[in-house]
């Protein structure tokens, strides 16, 4: 065993793509198994590994975590990247949550019908555009610091990258209106660790394809139609 | 102003529930105001009280937080209720977040079109009974403790007994299988504050109705 965390997924960005840029931005070295078949899914379930009989799983500590709210928050106190203080804490929970929904509607994206996905698309510019980013747009204008809390990097100002990074793949031009969240984008892109991230091979996982979808249907037996918001 | 928390949201459970049981359970006493019509939502969203537009909003400690999963952590972690270190905040976290997961079926179902209403109510069944309760009840056999975690009181248990009542609404018997649960629900009902806020009279709201499904609707609606 090499002490290493462990991630158990499918091979694309889904669910677990945010415990990646996470572990990638504490420096943290990871290794990963992908889920490509229902027997491995399944042998997985036997094997009691999966609490809730879901993955995203996290093998870190000589825990079998799952819940990716969980994980994420395990890893951002376990790395510093949780605050200093409760309310520091409560700062960083409140952003996250808001980059959490909005990601969340672009998780379902892959998985929607073509005119489904421009309604979607829409949608999703659309909350960005007037409700989650003029909040973290106003963050950091107020403050006029570098990071969105207590002055120092957290998982919020990971959070928040990854979630402009994924709507800027639905709408090039999305943060036009928003010059502190572009300066914001620059400077935490140039973070070693996270730079590291954003260059090819490293385990970043692309925009999710026809073959993602199709894995994820084929080993979860998820058949059933998914609905735009 | 009391100095105690104050809870805006609609006038029945929806999301701000879980924040009024883990208050209550904390021994916590706070104020709520209820929103009734399209107007006082927006003059909240126009006074910039609502970091991206939604409720619940609760302000405590000089802040006003939005996101009911910050909200509740922030509770557990000033009232004592989210384990000794790391790692037991990790078991907390697992067990609240698979609840939740469960307790979002039940937060949707009365917004169900009618045609959906049966197979969505199945699913709360089948959900619970299979992948949520046998979770619980084998944590509980193997250790033998009367808490989930650390053997000791924390925000899972509030959440937990939370879940049991609020599926024992739609289907009286589903402990029938979970000796270990049954239990724990009625150990969890007679600590002091739970019974207190089980009693008529509390804070705690009752099942969601068409008047609260309506209200809903006008005060949202676009």
């Amino acid at each position: 065993m090499s002490g290493k965390p462990k991630l158990y997924y499918f091979n694309g960005r889904g669910k677990m793509e945010s415990i990646r840029w996470l572990l990638a931005a504490a420096g943290v070295e990871f290794e990963e198994e992908f889920l490509e078949t229902r027997e491995q899914y399944e042998k997985l379930l036997q094997g009691g590994s999966l609490l809730f009989q879901q993955v995203p799983m996290v093998e870190i500590d000589g825990m079998r975590m799952v819940q990716t709210r969980a994980i994420l928050s395990y890893i951002a106190a376990k790395y510093n990247l949780y605050g200093k203080d409760l309310k520091e804490r409560a700062l960083i929970d409140m952003y996250v949550g808001g980059t959490d929904d909005l990601m969340g509607f672009i998780l379902m994206f892959p998985f929607l019908s073509a005119e489904d996905k421009e309604k979607q698309r829409a949608f999703i510019v659309q909350k960005a555009t007037s409700r989650y980013f003029p909040a973290y747009e106003k963050v950091l204008k107020d403050h006029g610091q570098d990071f969105l809390v207590g002055n120092s990097f957290s998982w919020a100002d990971v959070h928040l990258l990854e979630a402009i990074l994924m709507v800027e793949e639905k709408k090039s031009d999305v943060l036009s209106g928003f010059p502190q969240l572009q300066a914001f984008k620059a400077r935490i892109s140039s973070i070693p660790t996270v730079k590291k991230f954003l260059e090819p091979g490293s385990q970043r996982k692309p925009v999710p394809d026809d073959k993602y979808v199709e894995t994820v249907r084929r080993v979860l037996r998820m058949y059933y139609d998914v609905k735009a918001n | 102003m009391s100095g105690k928390p104050r809870l805006t949201y609609l006038n029945g459970r929806g999301r701000m529930e879980p924040v009024r049981w883990l208050l209550a359970a904390a021994g916590v006493e706070f104020e709520e105001v209820f929103l009734q019509t399209k107007e006082q939502y927006e003059k909240l969203i126009k006074d910039g009280l609502l970091l991206f537009q939604q409720v619940p909003l609760v302000e405590i400690d000089g802040m006003k937080m939005v996101q009911t999963r910050a909200i509740l952590s922030y509770i557990a972690g000033k009232y004592n209720l989210y384990g000794k270190d790391l790692k037991e905040r990790a078991l907390i976290d697992m067990y609240v977040e698979g609840i939740t997961d469960l307790m979002q079926m039940i937060l949707m179902f009365p917004f169900s079109p009618p045609d959906a209403k049966e197979k969505n109510l199945d699913s709360i069944k089948e959900r619970a009974t299979n992948r949520y309760f046998p979770v619980f009840e084998k944590v509980l056999k193997q250790h033998g403790q009367d808490f989930l975690v650390g053997n000791k009181f924390s925000w899972a248990d509030v959440q937990l007994i939370e879940a049991i009542l609020a599926v024992e609404e739609k289907f009286p018997a589903v402990l029938s299988g979970f000796p270990q649960l049954q239990a724990f629900k009625t150990k969890m009902s007679n600590m002091p504050t739970i019974k207190k806020f089980l009693q008529p009279g509390s804070p705690r709201k009752p099942p969601p109705d068409d008047h609260y499904v309506e209200t809903v609707l006008k005060v949202f609606k676009k």
